[in-house]
């Protein structure tokens, strides 16, 4: 079935020749892949800086910077939503899985393109809208919203609730709303691709890990964006109709009584957590998949335990959608549920122990090349362990009594879902960069990239940990004046020096990034010598990834150091006989 | 550079755990009966998790160095993993964070299942962007009718919460900017918010709630030693969220008895 879907689409569309069919509005997934790409690069400058003024706001308030001036606090709280968001929607959930995912999934399942090419480039175009409308919101009068990433109602109701709060919070809203459509094509042609296009011999027990965690991620998009379309639409009509989903009768917002009636606070954070607790998965899971390919190729072993990985993620994503509660302990709702909530959550301790294992267990006893995807694969894991562990004090609710929205949490998501997805993104690009470009990257600069920035990020986000224990609130744009805060003040001072030295080091990302995307050393067919069809192909690939051929595959994705072969790996396309596994 | 990065892994473990073990940073000195318990479970997940820590990152710096590829290295290990071993951890995990979160339920619902004593003292607490209102209902131990239409915060502390005076239960009702407090004595907090969602947390005393407009939360908590203790708000309440701070004076009984005659003289004269 699937041998015949993948030459239907083979003929679906010839390769393009014009400039605007072939880089702009393209239908190749590759092109596609690579549009995301440098829009989650943008997204992540633009979100950086937005944390380096917010650094640096806190422990030098006064400070006079060139072009921005002195930030007010009332500063602070819109660069943190727009930090917050930005990350969250155009960096974690862009890169990972539309950049990555849209380039290289077809090419590992063996298929000439995704399944709904119009699909990919329009959902493409509305991610693009939906950040420009996002940023246009700090143009508009009364700047940015400043009710935080997670828009908690009412104060993200009413427009009166704070400067930000008019036209730049209903910007907000429509670009998420926006992006939420987007998401929802970019699943469901995921989801299609991978259930259908897989080329012959391509079970689903031979899927690289890759395509396991970008398909999971997809399933994962499907039923969590469409509850925050939803929600974010209730919201725009509490703010602008007069409907009353989210905001309860009887307020009087600075002084003046508000006309709505009858609706819950609570609501929107249901809601709004359905979404968001899943969210934070569809920003790491593909991490998760990168790094398993990395360790695996870099280590020359099988993945410990491929099924177990397999089975791993699976019941992520599926517990995934049950703890959503975790994040409301202190809401006020039922601390029946807190308690429900709070043994699930921990349940989703046991399968990601599961995978940080099988990581281990795949490094040892092998044979480790250091290249720089493996330095960040390494470091993946490293801050993986880090930011998770925190999670068991976060998820028993007498702790957060003592730790919700303090710097402790602010420590835990950072670690887990910023930074070390943030690794996984960067394994990705030094991984498949020979692949996208054709070219190399500069080892050398490499490693100083991934040195400092391994550094850096734990230098940055593990003293949070301590800020929070000793109780410092999150989300406070101003520190004097608050007694029980003045001990930990040089302790900000020296994660605020952290962050300005690991985001300048970035600059030397950039600068391999695009030195060597036109003068690096040309990259062969498969210079890692890994095993997955993407490296069966030319670098970078034809139009329609394997010239008209339609590859058959034989063997697991991992099979590394097979004894009896003639090279120590075996490509899953390869006719060599491999002894088969359990 | 295997064995840089186990050294380099291995010292940000080190040295982040040694943090964690001195307690520098640690939580503000306990004023309240409960929040021993708290703590404790702090510091039994602290030392689980600090093993697993310790145990998966030495072992990572380990792995990688011991298995870097060198000339006359052994060749990579062709397996595919190992059942039992799978099997295994996912045992002893599912028992560790499981049985973790189990035995520290009494904890939570010691503070939030089960109510305040009926001896308990009664406070209503309500946030206002920006500011903490605290209320007693005098003698008669009821709280007397509030009309958020009729709040003006211009008004101080009665006319902030439209404090309706044509209700008898209001007559006695004493509203402060301060949370002030017997030590040694329940108190059984009534939650509540005009605007928007903030939270009422005093660190010291290990009390965090959310306020939530529409909704009377309750919390309670006992303070076991006199002094000055901070309210800080816990939830992004807006503009000023950074200064919606409060205190809290827990005094003797004796003086909190003449404190409160004189808040009720006051009032009377008005
Ligand atoms: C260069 C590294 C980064 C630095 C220095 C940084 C710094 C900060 C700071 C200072 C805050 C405000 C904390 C508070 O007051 O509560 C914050 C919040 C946040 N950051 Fe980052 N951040 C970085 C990277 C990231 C990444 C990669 C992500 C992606 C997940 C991210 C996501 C968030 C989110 C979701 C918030 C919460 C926003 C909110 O409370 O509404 N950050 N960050
Ligand atoms: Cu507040
Ligand atoms: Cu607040």
């Amino acid at each position: 079935m699937s041998e015949a879907h993948a030459e239907a689409a083979v003929h679906a569309h010839a390769a393009p020749t014009g400039f605007i069919r072939k880089y702009i509005f393209s239908l190749d997934h590759k092109v596609i892949g690579i549009q995301y790409y440098f829009l989650a690069l943008v997204a992540v400058f633009v979100g950086m800086f937005l944390s380096l003024l917010m650094r640096i706001h806190l422990v030098w308030p006064t400070a006079h910077l060139p072009l921005v001036g002195e930030i007010k606090p009332e500063t602070y709280l819109t660069l943190l939503t727009m930090h917050g968001t930005i990350m969250v929607f155009f960096v974690l959930t862009t890169a990972p899985q539309s950049g990555f995912g849209n380039y290289v999934l077809p090419i590992q399942i063996g298929a000439p393109d995704m399944a709904f090419p119009v699909l990919n480039m329009l959902s493409f175009w509305t991610t693009f809208l939906s950040f420009v409308i996002m940023l246009a919101a700090f143009f508009v009068e009364g700047g940015a919203p400043l009710h935080g990433w997670t828009g908690y109602a009412p104060l993200s109701a009413i427009p009166s609730a704070g400067p930000g709060q008019t036209l730049g919070a209903d910007l907000w809203i429509i670009s998420i709303a926006v992006f939420c459509a987007a998401s929802l094509m970019g699943a469901l042609n995921f989801i299609t691709t991978t259930l259908d296009l897989r080329a012959r011999g391509m079970s689903l027990m031979r899927l690289p890990l890759t395509c396991w965690s970008w398909f999971i991620t997809a399933i994962l998009g499907l039923l969590a964006f469409g509850v925050l379309a939803a929600a974010g639409i209730l919201l725009l009509l509490d703010r602008n109709v007069g409907t009353s989903f989210f905001v309860p009768g009887g307020l009087v917002m600075t002084g003046i009584p508000v006309k709505h009636q009858g609706g819950s606070p609570l609501l929107w954070q249901h809601l709004f957590w359905f979404f968001g607790h899943p969210e934070v998965y569809i920003a790491i899971l593909p991490g998760m998949g990168v790094a398993s390919q990395i360790l695996s190729t870099f280590s020359r072993k099988p993945i410990f335990g491929y099924r177990a990985m397999v089975y791993a993620m699976l019941s992520i994503g599926l517990l995934g959608f049950v703890v959503w509660g975790h994040h409301m302990f202190m809401s006020g709702m039922s601390p029946y549920s807190a308690f429900a909530f709070s043994v699930m959550t921990m349940a989703i301790g046991v399968p990601s122990a599961i995978k940080t294992f099988n990581w281990l267990g795949t490094i040892w006893r092998g044979r480790v090349r250091f290249y720089t995807p493996m330095l960040f694969a390494i470091g993946f894991v490293s801050l993986f362990v880090s930011g998770g562990l925190s999670g068991p004090f976060l998820a028993q609710p007498q702790l957060d009594i003592n730790l919700h929205d303090t710097y402790f949490v602010v420590a835990h998501f950072h670690l887990i879902m910023g930074v070390a997805a943030i690794f996984g993104i960067f394994a990705g690009t030094y991984y498949w960069f020979p692949k996208m470009f054709g070219r190399m990257m500069n080892e050398r600069l490499g490693q100083a990239h991934f040195w400092l920035t391994f550094i850096g990020t734990y230098a940055i986000f593990m003293p949070m940990h301590y800020l929070g224990i000793a109780g410092h609130p999150r989300r406070y744009s101003q520190l004097t004046e608050i007694k029980f805060l003045e001990p930990l003040m040089s302790l900000q001072e020296f994660i605020t020096i952290a962050a300005l030295i690991t985001i300048g080091a970035q600059i030397i990302f950039v600068i391999n990034l695009f030195w060597s995307m036109f003068k690096g050393p040309k990259a062969s067919v498969n210079p890692w010598e890994a095993t997955t069809l993407e490296w069966t192909v030319p670098s970078p690939p034809p139009h329609d990834n394997f010239g008209g051929r339609v590859p058959v595959v034989r063997h697991g994705p991992y099979e590394y150091a097979v004894p009896g072969a003639t090279r120590d790996f075996v490509m899953q396309d390869e006719e060599q006989p491999v002894q088969m596994h359990s | 550079m295997g064995v840089a990065l186990l050294v380099v892994i291995w010292l940000i473990t080190l040295i982040s755990s040694y943090f964690f073990y001195t307690g520098q940073w640690s939580p503000l000195p306990l004023a309240s009966a409960h929040g021993g318990a708290i703590d404790k479970q702090m510091a039994l997940t602290m030392v689980l998790m600090g093993v697993v820590f310790l145990a998966a990152q030495l072992g990572l710096g380990l792995f990688v160095w011991k298995y870097r590829e060198r000339s006359g290295a052994q060749p990579a290990t062709y397996t595919h993993g190992h059942n039992g071993l799978e099997w295994t951890w996912t045992a002893l995990t599912a028992v560790l964070f499981v049985g973790l979160n189990l035995m520290g339920y009494n904890v939570w619902a010691a503070n939030r299942i089960h109510g305040a004593g009926p001896g308990a003292m009664q406070v209503e607490v309500t946030g206002v962007q920006f500011t903490w209102y605290f209320r007693y209902p005098g003698p008669d131990g009821k709280f007397g009718r509030v009309d958020y239409q009729k709040s003006d915060a211009s008004l101080g502390n009665e006319g902030a919460l439209g404090l309706d005076d044509t209700d008898p239960a209001a007559k006695d009702d004493i509203i402060t900017g301060v949370l002030v407090l017997p030590v040694d004595r329940e108190v059984d907090v009534t939650l509540r918010a005009q605007d928007v969602i903030h939270n009422f947390n005093i660190p010291a005393m290990r009390v965090k709630q959310d306020a939530v407009p529409g909704l009377m939360i309750h919390t309670h908590f006992t303070p076991i030693q006199t002094g000055e203790y901070e309210v800080a708000c816990a939830e992004l309440c807006g503009l000023g969220h950074y200064k919606m701070r409060g205190a809290v004076r827990v005094l003797s009984e004796q003086d909190f008895n003449q404190w409160m005659a004189e808040r009720q003289d006051e009032k009377q004269q008005q």
